[in-house]
Order: C-alpha cells, then sequence, then structure tokens
C-alpha cells in the first residue's frame, strides 16, 4: 500500500528541511528566547528575593525600633520614678526640717515667755512688797493722829481678814 | 434516498476492494508486463476522468480521499486550479533532470522519456524500464514543508528579536502568545521528562514541537498538503528522536538493555529480545501514531465531505457540513495533542536514556 511506503525523496527533503530547521531555530531562535526567558525569571526571582530582604529589613527596623521606644520608655519611667523619689524626700526631709524649726522657735518663745513671766512676777512682788510698805506707812502715819479711827480701821481691817 | 443510500454503500464496497487490491497490483509489475500494466493504469485512469467529466454524479469517494491524502507532483488546489511544481530526478546515465510537473499535462501524461503513472499515488516511471531514477521532485508535500520550515523560522526569530530587543520589558503581542507554549514544552514537558540536562535537548524538542504542530494545522487548510500524515515525515522524525536517544544515552541505557538488573538468568533469554524489540517500537510507534492520527482525521472528514457529493441533497449538505464543523474543531485539537504526544514522548525516551541512576556509580 503506497499509504505505508515512504517516499525516499519526501525522506531525504525531511530531512534536509527539517535539521536547517533545528539548526536555524537553534541559532536564531530558540537561543535568545530562552535565554530572555530565564534572564527574565532571573530578574524576577532577583527582584522577589530583594523585596523579601528588604522586608525581613523592615521588620528588622521595627523590631529594633520597638525596642528602643520600650528602652526610652523604660529610662523615661526610670527618670519620672526617680524624680518623683527626689521630690518626696525633698519635701519629706524640708518639712522634717520645718517641724524642727519650728520646733525650736516654739522652744525659744517659751523660754522667752518663761523668762518674761519670772521678771514680771519679780517685779509684780517688789511693786507689792513697794506698795505694801507705802500703805502701811500711810496707815501707820494715819492712826498715829487719831486714835478712834485707828480703832476703826484696826476693827475693818479685822473683818475683812476674816472674810478674805 | 434508498437508491442514494445502495449507490453509496455499492462504490464504498468497491473503492475499499481497489484499495485492498493495490498493493497486490503494485508489487505485480515484472519487467515485461510493467508497461502494459502502466498502459492499462493509464487507460482506467483517463477512463475514470472522463467519466468524472461526463458525469459527477459518478464520482468515487475512495479514489477522491487517497487523492486527497496522498502526495503529488503538482499543487492542485481545486479542480482546474494547479501549481506546477519542480521534478528534479537522478539517474546514473543522465545525471539530474530539472522540469516542471505542467510538463506531463499531455495526452499520454509523458515528457523526456518519463511517464507520470497516477496510481493509488503519483510516481514517476522512466519509459524505458531498465533505467533506474531516484525521485527528489519538490512534490506537494516537500512545497508545503518549505513553506512551513519559512513560516516557523520567520516567526520565531521575530519572536526572538523581540527578546533581544525589549529586555527587561514585560512580554506583549505575539511574542507572549508564543511565550506560553515555549513555557508549557519547556517546564511541562520537556524538564520534568528529561531530567536536570532538559537545557540540551530542548531546542531539538521545541522545534519538533512547533514543526508537527504548524504542519497539523496547515494540514487541515482546504487545499494544503497532508505532511505530517505521510509516513515518510514521520518516519524521519521518529528516526532522528531515536538517533538523538541513541547518541546521548549513558552506559546505564545500554547495560540495562543487556543485562536487565534484578532478572534471573533464564529470563534473560527472553528479556534481552524484549528490551531490544521494545528500543525499536518506541520510535515505531512514534511514526505510526502520529500518521495514523492525522491521516485517520483527514480520512474522516474527506468521507463527510464525499457524503455530501454522493448523496447531493439540499436536505443532507448542512447536516454533514455541521458535522464536519464539529469534526474540524476535533482535528484541531487532535494537531495540538500529537504535537504534544511526540514531544513528551520523545522526552521521555530521552530522559529514560540519560537517567543516572544512584546504584550504577559504582562503577566509576
Amino acid at each position: 500500500m503506497s499509504l505505508l511506503t515512504p517516499n525516499p525523496g519526501l525522506i531525504f527533503w525531511m530531512l534536509v528541511v527539517f535539521l536547517l530547521v533545528v539548526f536555524i531555530l537553534s541559532k536564531f531562535a530558540w537561543k535568545p528566547i530562552l535565554k530572555g526567558l530565564k534572564d527574565r525569571e532571573n530578574e524576577i526571582q532577583g527582584a522577589l528575593d530583594l523585596a523579601e530582604k528588604t522586608r525581613a529589613e523592615m521588620a528588622q527596623l521595627k523590631s529594633d525600633n520597638e525596642k528602643l521606644i520600650a528602652e526610652a520608655n523604660a529610662i523615661r519611667d526610670q527618670i519620672l520614678r526617680d524624680a518623683k523619689d527626689a521630690s518626696d524626700r525633698t519635701i519629706a526631709e524640708s518639712k522634717d526640717k520645718a517641724a524642727v524649726e519650728a520646733q525650736k522657735i516654739i522652744e525659744t518663745a517659751r523660754e522667752t515667755i518663761r523668762n518674761e513671766q519670772a521678771l514680771a512676777v519679780s517685779k509684780i512682788k517688789k511693786e507689792v512688797a513697794t506698795l505694801s510698805l507705802e500703805i502701811a506707812e500711810k496707815v501707820l502715819r494715819r492712826e498715829l493722829a487719831d486714835k478712834a479711827a485707828q480703832e476703826k480701821l484696826i476693827a475693818d481691817l479685822a473683818t475683812s481678814a476674816r472674810l478674805n | 434516498m434508498y437508491t442514494h443510500l445502495r449507490r453509496f454503500f455499492t462504490i464504498a464496497l468497491i473503492a475499499a476492494t481497489c484499495v485492498f487490491n493495490l498493493p497486490a497490483r503494485a508489487d505485480e509489475p515484472t519487467q515485461h508486463e510493467a508497461e502494459k500494466i502502466a498502459q492499462a493504469v493509464n487507460e482506467e485512469e483517463h477512463k475514470i476522468e472522463h467519466k468524472l467529466e461526463e458525469h459527477e454524479a459518478k464520482f468515487n469517494i475512495g479514489e477522491m480521499i487517497m487523492h486527497h491524502i496522498a502526495d503529488s507532483h503538482e499543487w492542485e488546489f481545486s479542480r482546474g486550479v494547479v501549481l506546477p511544481l519542480p521534478v528534479i530526478l537522478y539517474s546514473e546515465d543522465r545525471g539530474i533532470e530539472v522540469f516542471m510537473s505542467s510538463n506531463f499535462h499531455n495526452e499520454h501524461h509523458e515528457y523526456n522519456g518519463y511517464h507520470l503513472v497516477h496510481g493509488e499515488s503519483e510516481q514517476i516511471v522512466p519509459v524505458d524500464e531498465a533505467r533506474k531514477i531516484y525521485d527528489f521532485s519538490i512534490t506537494k508535500n516537500v512545497a508545503s514543508m518549505l513553506i512551513s520550515a519559512l513560516i516557523l523560522i520567520l516567526v520565531f526569530t521575530g519572536v526572538a528579536s523581540f527578546y533581544q530587543n525589549s529586555k527587561g520589558k514585560a512580554p506583549k503581542g505575539f511574542a507572549s502568545a508564543m511565550e506560553v507554549i515555549i513555557l508549557f514544552i519547556r517546564d511541562e514537558v520537556v524538564k520534568p521528562n528529561v531530567g536536570p540536562k532538559y537545557e540540551k535537548y530542548l531546542p531539538y524538542l521545541l522545534t519538533l514541537f512547533f514543526f508537527i504542530l504548524i504542519n497539523n494545522i496547515m494540514g487541515l487548510l482546504p487545499g494544503s498538503a497532508n505532511l505530517t500524515g505521510n509516513i515518510a515525515v514521520t518516519m524521519t522524525l521518529a528516526v532522528l528522536t531515536f538517533i538523538v536517544v541513541h547518541l546521548n544515552a549513558n552506559g546505564n541505557y545500554y547495560k540495562h538493555l543487556l543485562a536487565p538488573t534484578g532478572v534471573p538468568a533464564p529470563l534473560l533469554i527472553i528479556m534481552i529480545p524484549v528490551e531490544i524489540v521494545g528500543v525499536f517500537m518506541k520510535p515505531f510507534s512514534l511514526m505510526v501514531r502520529l500518521f495514523a492520527n492525522i491521516t485517520a482525521g483527514h480520512i474522516i472528514l474527506l468521507s463527510l465531505f464525499g457524503l455530501i457529493f454522493i448523496f447531493q441533497s439540499f436536505v443532507i449538505a448542512p447536516v454533514i457540513s455541521l458535522f464536519a464543523l464539529f469534526l474540524n474543531f476535533i482535528e484541531i485539537m487532535v494537531a495540538f495533542i500529537q504535537a504534544f504526544i511526540f514531544t513528551l514522548l520523545s522526552s521521555m525516551y530521552i530522559g529514560s536514556a540519560i537517567e543516572e541512576h544512584s546504584h550504577a556509580d559504582h562503577g566509576h
């Protein structure tokens, strides 16, 4: 059957043409096309890798930032706490100081008052003695002048003394 | 209607018997009888042509199909529209002779001592039976192959220039359409089947795929040649794959062929012939698969169109046309599938021949 009998002429042309096509396409088509495809794949892969790297860097940076912020916060808290402590201490100290000072002032004032009091009492005592002496002198002078009046006075004195 | 059917079956039966008898007839010619038979064939053919001209209804579907599937020395686009093609003959006494096939257009189909025999397929025979000639004519198939080769080269050098001129740019236009197919062949067909050394075989396999594909599709065009449905073409492709496989096969492949591992010695008597037959069976199956698929598709389509001419009915024609349209779509699919399968199997054969077995590295 001629359908199943290969024709030598056609085999010859087929070999020549097909091998030529393989050669020409390999050299002028497949090489640049496959190279272009590969280059582009590498490029895309490179870009993806870069993006991945950048993202990792960003994440690193972010975590660094967070760490920094946390540290700064901690330091701030520390500083605030220290300041508060310091102020508290100062306040407490000044309070104590003021209290001591006040105590001292009060003490001094008391001392002064006591001294003044003693002075005043001694002065009053002196005054009273002087006045008593003067009164006694005056009474004596009057008594010596009038005997009836003297008696009466003594009586009055006696009554009043009893009433005291 | 019944008579039409009966006529169809009778013609089909006659065509079938003709087809089955032809090889017997082709083998017959001996030195002295050949001329007579050639003359008889010629006369018969004259009669057929005469009948066809005189009555279109007496139409031989088997002959029509064979005429469309077979190769020819001229390109007939439709009845009467014929492109003559160069005939190149080589004989020891006359050397190379080149002339146009239109020179055979005369009463006896004879020119310069050669006779164009229209049989089941065309053949140029010298009038002097003692001479031996080699026919290297640019036949319809060769012409179609040259056109497809030209298209392939133009298309893919065009695509290649895109990659050279616009490096680092996104693919667009025709290049991106081709890129999809190229990437499919590379990543889905060649890479997984050939293995890590696939890049060496990629140009051959890509050319194989696109060559088969474009010729399958061109074969579907009306008035075109049936190149991939020709056994010479598929044989050449299969033999090339066979050569590529066996030139690159490593020691493991040949060792496995002659001494399959894990086979008991008595079984080797059976296994070695089986393995060796398998080696030749692979390209043989490649050859027959492509040839049979494409030829069968053409025969089905041509039979359908032939039915229109047999029935000559306005009722049948649209129905058959619709069915032929449907089959044409299937044939387009087959064109892709067969190109894909040929490439896939070639890659698998190459892959199995160059595969490195880990257990075979002891000898190195």
